[in-house]
């Protein structure tokens, strides 16, 4: 999480403990749900009768410091004890170490509107779910320094993975590495013909680090170029999901993603080119209904009438960035597809269309 | 030792000479103090004692006793100097810092009395280096007079259990506040940083705690920009001892096992931070 956000949105729920975050340019948000199952112990809300859910947010670089060192943590620390106290101001963290030493944290915290990302998965046109390690793998080629990647679907039912390049760059000095993998080195593959999807790579490499280390097989839904990609990783006691925005093609006669249902506060991304719509993950107010922690079935905003045929997004999967992700780059027009921004028809200046490997077309209906 | 003992050229004997097989049994202990330029030195038939000090608040100790050196001779009741410990250092580091197995620098040091140089010879593989570092007036020291009547409060712990919390503690906090107890919470070490507060918590009967006197219970509060430096003499100990006294007066002891299995010692002593206000706990 501290691979896209600088604050960690901590948020208790009937559901178990959802820990948040967002970046700064609102393009990417991730979501880790914890159920009941993965505590020993684990009680949401405040004492009986109310039972009030208290959600809160922390400086990621403060709750990070309580686990710095995860070799000797691993090594000495037996319990860990997380206590929130409205009254007090203070989360409290406890580590109960060996030799009976007790490290107790009392981090500061603010009270915050629950951060939500609207997406909804079943209405993504394609997904694909392989182990963690197929696609570690394929990502390994590209750069660390590779803000882009665009994944497409090819012949005979090949996943593709491409480095985004830019309209400006000059052909002659880019390099483009490509690379397909076989339809069997995924679990699941549904994906719309010709789709592809280029999201940033950057947000995306931490996600894949911690299904690599879990072991758990990721799943990417994704609809047309410029909405959101969901990548999810699905376990007993956990559930995350990581919503990044896509890079919306540039020949695409989409409409406008007309406002969802959701209310909203949308806010002009400052890291946006003027003429790209603004894009912004709304704080949800409570007034938004959603079930305890698990992001609320996302309404897509009405971009495309049939997820089903929109075409080729390029997914690719994108790294996360070390640190703070500055966002989607600023000259991209990207569509942060939180919560259904409104969009000027035919929008911003049509992203770049994909070179050479562009072989799917963009037809988008 | 590959130097034969030399008479001094003009005449003067050496009122110091030392000679020390492996040069790290005395770097690695001054490197436990080296937190300031300078350092007073401090020799007498005892051994060796150099001692860094910074504003007036804190003064650490290493103590190299005449047994850990091959040769050690002084010839008045007291030899002191004050010289640049960074330099003295850096002079006996000169064939670096890493410590391969079986290898190690050969040191003799002499001294001819006021005003003169400290002159080194350092020897590894056949190759010679003679340094010679100039030395000023000893500085009048501090004398925390901490003996061990005036002690309130004593604790014995394995370094183990510390090092971890010394490296980690939060820098952002201006002061590190030491608990002494006999009752809840024994011992505990609190910081109060940006982020917040943190206290670490060590029970009397965890298996760290090799010995636990503590009459009073006692908080105090000291800079920790001047407590930070002994991580250094933390991390090379394998026991330290914590003691307070009435007027909040920190002194810290570690035993430190050089290579050769010898002991030596190295101590801090810190003045209580005076703009202590209650403490948070």
């Amino acid at each position: 999480l501290s691979r896209i956000g600088d604050e960690l949105y901590l948020e208790p729920t009937e559901r178990g403990l959802s820990l948040r975050t967002v970046n700064s340019s609102r393009s990417a948000f991730a979501s880790f749900l914890f159920a009941p199952l993965f505590f020993q112990r684990y009680e949401a809300g405040g004492p009986p009768p109310d039972r009030e859910l208290f959600r809160c947010k922390v400086l990621m670089k403060s709750f990070l410091g309580v686990f710095r060192s995860l070799p000797s943590l691993e090594k000495t620390v037996g319990k860990c004890l997380i206590l929130l106290k409205p009254q007090a101001s203070r989360l409290v963290v406890q580590l109960h170490c060996k030799y009976g030493v007790t490290k107790t944290h009392n981090l500061a915290f603010q009270e915050c509107e629950r951060l939500q990302a609207v997406f909804d998965t079943q209405r993504c046109a394609s997904s694909l779910c392989a182990p963690a390690r197929v696609l570690a793998e394929a990502v390994v080629h590209f750069p660390l320094t590779l803000a882009e990647v665009t994944l497409r679907t090819g012949p005979g039912g090949k996943i593709g993975l491409q480095n985004y390049v830019e309209d400006e760059a000059e052909p002659s000095k880019t390099m483009v590495t490509e690379l397909w993998l076989a339809k069997d080195e995924f679990e699941t593959v549904a994906v719309a013909p010709g789709s592809h999807i280029t999201f940033c790579l950057k947000e995306f490499r931490g996600l894949l680090t911690f299904a690599e280390a879990s072991n758990l097989p990721l799943t990417i839904h994704y609809d047309a170029p410029g909405r959101p990609a969901v990548f999810t990783l699905d376990d007993a006691v956990l559930e995350v999901h990581l919503v990044l925005a896509t890079l919306s093609d540039p020949e695409s006669s989409l409409q406008p993603p007309a406002a969802n249902g959701v209310s909203h506060l949308p806010t002009p991304s400052e890291d946006f080119p003027d003429d790209l719509e603004s894009y912004m993950i709304a704080m949800e107010t409570s007034a938004y209904e959603e079930g305890s922690g698990v992001p609320p079935s996302p309404t897509f905003p009405l971009h495309t009438p049939h997820p089903a045929e929109s075409n080729p997004e390029e997914e690719e999967e994108e790294e996360e960035e070390e640190g703070a992700v500055p966002g989607t780059p600023p000259h991209k027009k990207f569509r942060s597809l939180f919560f259904g921004s409104v969009l000027t028809p035919g929008g911003p200046s049509p992203a770049p269309t994909q070179e050479v490997l562009a072989e799917d077309s963009e037809d988008e209906s | 030792m590959p130097f034969s003992a030399q008479p001094p050229a003009s005449g003067e004997p050496y009122v110091l000479t030392a000679s020390l097989d492996n040069a790290r049994h005395l770097s690695s202990l001054l490197r436990a103090v080296h937190f300031q330029d300078h350092a007073t030195c401090f020799a007498t038939a005892n051994g060796l004692r150099v001692t860094v000090e910074d504003a007036k608040c804190i003064q650490a100790n290493a103590f190299i006793q005449a047994e850990i050196f091959q040769e050690f001779a002084v010839q008045e009741e007291s030899v002191t100097f004050r010289i640049n410990l960074s330099v003295l250092l850096d002079c006996l580091t000169i064939f670096g810092t890493s410590s391969l197995p079986g290898t190690s620098t050969a040191l003799r040091m002499c001294y001819r009395g006021y005003g003169y140089p400290l002159m080194l010879f350092l020897e590894e593989g056949g190759v010679v280096t003679v340094c010679k570092i100039n030395t000023q007036e000893p500085d009048q020291l501090l004398d925390f007079d901490f003996c061990s009547t005036k002690v309130v409060n004593k604790i014995i712990l394995q370094s183990e259990g510390l090092r971890e919390a010394f490296a980690e503690l939060d820098m952002t906090s201006e002061v590190l506040q030491i608990t002494m107890s006999p009752d809840k919470p024994y011992f505990r070490l609190s910081t109060f940083g940006n982020a917040g507060s943190a206290h670490l918590d060590y029970p009397r009967d965890s298996d760290l705690m090799e010995t636990f006197h503590c009459n009073q219970t006692q908080t105090n509060r000291y800079k920790i920009s001047l407590l930070k430096p002994s991580t250094k003499a933390l991390a090379l100990s394998c026991k330290v001892s914590i003691r307070t006294d009435a007027q909040g007066f920190l002194s810290l002891q570690y035993m430190i096992r050089n290579e050769d299995g010898q002991i030596c010692f190295v101590e801090y002593y810190c003045c209580p931070d005076e703009d202590i206000t209650e403490a948070e706990m």
